[in-house]
C-alpha cells in the first residue's frame, strides 16, 4: 500500500497498462506535449513516443471515433475527453457507434475502447465547463460507465476498464485529482459493476459517487460523532448499476438520500430513488430524497456558484429531516 | 483552372496499372458482367420482398450503381477493409458474401450476415473484412479512419500493406465527421481511401443545393488530401482510379479521396417515389444504365455472347431465387436471446429485464 494522489493513481495505472500491454495506446488533446491540461498523462509521451502517445487535432467526435474504429481491429485505445462536457460534441460515436456496434453485427467485433473524463464544477468555470452529465452515458445499454471516488478506486477501476472488451467511460472529477488515498500496490483491479459500503451506518444510507461519495463519508463521519449512525454506499459503477447493494443497505437502515453533483431532474438520484422504492418500500420509514445541483446553467459569480452546488450542508440537512420526519404532515399525525 | 493546392486534383483516370492485371482479360470483364447482374437481381427482389413486408425497416438499394460497386471491389484485395454507408447490400455480395445470408439479414433470420440484429443497413461480415454497414450518414468514418490508423499503428507502407476503404455518399461530405476525419487522415498519414459515391442526390437534396464545393473530389483540399473524379458506370474506370489510390494509401500511408459520379435508378429507399425527380430525368436516367450499357458493350467486342449473356442472366435470377427460399427458411431469432452481444465482457449486475419485470426483487 502506498499513499498517492488520485492523479498520481491515474498515471500510474495508464504507465503499467501501457508497459504491459503493447495494443494499449492514448489519444487525446494536449496529453503529451502538454503533458495533459490536467497532468494525467505527464511524461507518457517522454516515455512511449508519439505513436502510442498521440495528441489529436480538437475534433472529439473524429478522434473518438477513430480509437472506436483502432478498438475493432484489436487496438486498445484510451481516450482523454479534456471535460465530460466537450463528450456531447462525440455523443453520436459514443452512443450510436461504441455502444451498439457489437450487438448490431452480431457479435462480430467488440469495442474495448476507454474514454476517460473528468466532471464537476465549482471552480468558476461557468455553465459551458462545469457539468456531470455522466447520466446521459449511464442511460445507453452498450456501454459501461464508471465512477471511482478514491485513488485506489481509480487504480482498479481504470484497470479493469482498460482490459474490459466493451466501451467504458471512466468519470472522474476535477475535485477529485489531488485527493489522496492508500493504492494497493502492484496489479489491482475493481471489479466492474459493484458498489460498496464505504462505512457501515444504521440510521440512513446515503449514496453517491465519484466526489459525493467523498462528501458523503465526511459527512457521515461527522455526524457519528453526533450520534447518527449513517451509512455511506459508493456506487462506484453506474452502468451495471449495483442495486443489491442499495436495496439491502436501505432494508438495514430504513432511510435514503442521494447525494449527487448533477441536476436534480432526471438525474442518478432518479434511477437511485426509483430503484429503492421498488425494491426497498416496506422497509422505508421516509421518502427517498435527492440532494443535488440546482436546476440552472451554473454561473460564474461565486456566490452563485456555491449556492447551486450540493454540498455537506445541504447533504447533512437532508439526513437530518431524513430523520426528524419532515416528511410527515404536522404535529397531530402519529407515525408508526 | 489554376489550382493553388499542392494536392494535385483531376478529373480524369491517371492511368497507372500497378498490378498489372490486363483490363481486357474476358473471363475477368465476363466475372464483372456476372456480378452486376446479381447485384441487379438482387436489389429488385430486396424491393419486392420490401413490399411483401418481408423486409422491415427501411431498404436502400444499389440499383444503377452497379458499375461502381464492382469496380471498387475489383480494386480492393481480401485483406483490405471495407465501410461502407447503409446502402451496401451489392457491396456485400460482390466482396464475396452468401447471397442467402444476405438476404437472411434482411429478413432478419439467425443465418443473416449480422445474425438478424442488424438488417439491411448493419450488414457485417467479419471474414470478408466488411466492418460495417451503418445507418447514421458519415458514421462510418470516424470507425473507418480508426481501422486505418490501427493499420498504421502495426504495419509499415507498402505495396502489399493493407488499406482502408470508406465509402460515403454524396451529401455526406457536408458532415462535420468527413472533414475531422480527413483531417485526422491527413495529420496522421493513414492507409485510408474514401470514396464519395456520388449518385447526385441526397435523399431528395441535390448535390448543388448542400455543398459549397459541388466538385467533391476537390473536397480534400483542405486537408493536401489528393482527389479524382470519375465515371462511376465505367467499372474498368472505376477499378482502375481505385487501385491507384488505394496503392498510394497503402505504399505512402497517404490518404486519398476518390469521387465516383453514377445514380439511383430509383428513390432513396424503397418506399421513396422520387417524385423530385421529372419524369424527362428518370427516362434519360434508365437510357444511361451501366448494366444494358456493359452488356451491350461486352457483346460488342466479342468478350459476351447473346447465348453467354442470357446464361448468365438466368443464373443470377436463379441464384436470387434460391437465397430467397434459404432465407426465408431460416429461423429469427428466439426472444431468449434479446440480450446476447449486448457486452463482450460479462459484469456483474448487468440488468436484463424485460419491459414490466419488477427492476429488484423486494
Amino acid at each position: 500500500m502506498t499513499v498517492i494522489s488520485y492523479r498520481q493513481a491515474l498515471h500510474d495505472t495508464l504507465r503499467a497498462e501501457l508497459l504491459r500491454d503493447q495494443d494499449v495506446l492514448l489519444l487525446g488533446e494536449e496529453i503529451g506535449v502538454f503533458e495533459g491540461s490536467y497532468k494525467i498523462t505527464a511524461g507518457l509521451l517522454a516515455e512511449f513516443g508519439p505513436r502510442r502517445v498521440r495528441d489529436t487535432p480538437i475534433c472529439e467526435e473524429g478522434f473518438v471515433g477513430t480509437a472506436i474504429g483502432a478498438a475493432m481491429l484489436g487496438l486498445r485505445p484510451v481516450v482523454e475527453i479534456m471535460t465530460i462536457n466537450f463528450s456531447l460534441l462525440a455523443i453520436d460515436q459514443i452512443v450510436n457507434h461504441a455502444a451498439k456496434m457489437r450487438s448490431m453485427f452480431g457479435g462480430q467485433v467488440s469495442v474495448p475502447l476507454v474514454i476517460r473524463t473528468p466532471g464537476g464544477g465549482g471552480q468558476q468555470l461557468a455553465a459551458t465547463h462545469s457539468q456531470n452529465l455522466e447520466v446521459f452515458y449511464a442511460h445507453v445499454p452498450g456501454l459501461k460507465v464508471l465512477a471511482p471516488s478514491t485513488p485506489a478506486d481509480a487504480k482498479g477501476l481504470l484497470t479493469a476498464a482498460i482490459r474490459d472488451d466493451d466501451p467504458v467511460l471512466l468519470l472522474e472529477n476535477l475535485a477529485l485529482y489531488n485527493t489522496k488515498g492508500e493504492v494497493p500496490d502492484g496489479d489491482h483491479t475493481v471489479e466492474i459493476g459493484t458498489a460498496t459500503v464505504t462505512k457501515p451506518g444504521t440510521d440512513i444510507t446515503v449514496v453517491a459517487y465519484s466526489r459525493a461519495a467523498v462528501v458523503a463519508l465526511d459527512v457521515a463521519r461527522r455526524l457519528e460523532d453526533q450520534g447518527i449512525s449513517v451509512e455511506v454506499v459508493d456506487l462506484r459503477s453506474l452502468r451495471p448499476l449495483d442495486r443489491d447493494t442499495i436495496c439491502a443497505s436501505v432494508r438495514r437502515t430504513s432511510r435514503a438520500v442521494v447525494l449527487e453533483d448533477d441536476w436534480l431532474s432526471y438525474g442518478i438520484g432518479a434511477e437511485i430513488a426509483a430503484t429503492i422504492q421498488e425494491g426497498a418500500f416496506d422497509y422505508l420509514d421516509a421518502p427517498v430524497r435527492r440532494v443535488a445541483a440546482a436546476e440552472v446553467p451554473l454561473p460564474y459569480a461565486k456566490p452563485l456558484e456555491l449556492a447551486a452546488l450540493p454540498d455537506a450542508a445541504a447533504l447533512t440537512r437532508a439526513i437530518r429531516d431524513t430523520l426528524a420526519g419532515a416528511h410527515l404532515p404536522g404535529p397531530e399525525a402519529t407515525h408508526a | 483552372m489554376a489550382e493553388a493546392s499542392p494536392a494535385p486534383v483531376s478529373a480524369a483516370g491517371t492511368g497507372r496499372h500497378p498490378t498489372g492485371d490486363a483490363a481486357g482479360d474476358p473471363a475477368v470483364l465476363r466475372g464483372y458482367y456476372r456480378q452486376m447482374r446479381l447485384i441487379r437481381e438482387f436489389e429488385q427482389r430486396a424491393a419486392e420482398m420490401y413490399t411483401k413486408a418481408k423486409i422491415g425497416g427501411y431498404c436502400h438499394l444499389n440499383l444503377g450503381e452497379e458499375a461502381t460497386v464492382v469496380g471498387l471491389m475489383a480494386a480492393l484485395r481480401p485483406r483490405d477493409y471495407l465501410f461502407t454507408t447503409y446502402r451496401e447490400h451489392g457491396y456485400a455480395l460482390a466482396r464475396g458474401a452468401d447471397p442467402a445470408r444476405v438476404m437472411a439479414e434482411l429478413f432478419g433470420r439467425t443465418s443473416g450476415l449480422s445474425g438478424g440484429r442488424g438488417g439491411s443497413m448493419h450488414l457485417f461480415d467479419a471474414d470478408r473484412r466488411l466492418l460495417g454497414g451503418y445507418g447514421i450518414v458519415g458514421g462510418q468514418i470516424p470507425p473507418a479512419t480508426g481501422a486505418a490508423l490501427a493499420l498504421a499503428y502495426r504495419n509499415q507502407p507498402g505495396p502489399d500493406a493493407e488499406a482502408v476503404m470508406c465509402l460515403l455518399g454524396d451529401a455526406t461530405t457536408n458532415i462535420g465527421a468527413f472533414h475531422e476525419c480527413l483531417n485526422l487522415a491527413a495529420v496522421w498519414r493513414l492507409p485510408i481511401v474514401y470514396v464519395i459515391v456520388n449518385n447526385q442526390l441526397g435523399m431528395g437534396t441535390p448535390v448543388e443545393a448542400a455543398a459549397g464545393e459541388p466538385e467533391l473530389y476537390r473536397r480534400g483540399c483542405s486537408y493536401r488530401i489528393p482527389g479524382q473524379r470519375v465515371d462511376g458506370n465505367d467499372v474498368l474506370a472505376v477499378r482502375e482510379a481505385a487501385r491507384d489510390a488505394l496503392h498510394r494509401a497503402r505504399a505512402e500511408h497517404q490518404p486519398m479521396l476518390l469521387e465516383t459520379v453514377s445514380y439511383r435508378l430509383r428513390g432513396h429507399s424503397v418506399v421513396d417515389p422520387a417524385r423530385y425527380r421529372s419524369d424527362a430525368d428518370t427516362q434519360r436516367l434508365r437510357e444511361l444504365d451501366p448494366l444494358p450499357a456493359f452488356r451491350t458493350r461486352l457483346i460488342d467486342t466479342g468478350v459476351l455472347d447473346a447465348d453467354t449473356a442470357a446464361r448468365i442472366d438466368t443464373e443470377a435470377q436463379q441464384e436470387v431465387t434460391a437465397a430467397v427460399d434459404t432465407a426465408d427458411r431460416a429461423p429469427a431469432p428466439a426472444v431468449d436471446t434479446l440480450f446476447d452481444y449486448v457486452y463482450a465482457t460479462d459484469v456483474a449486475n448487468t440488468y436484463r429485464g424485460m419491459p414490466g419485470d419488477p427492476v429488484v426483487a423486494p
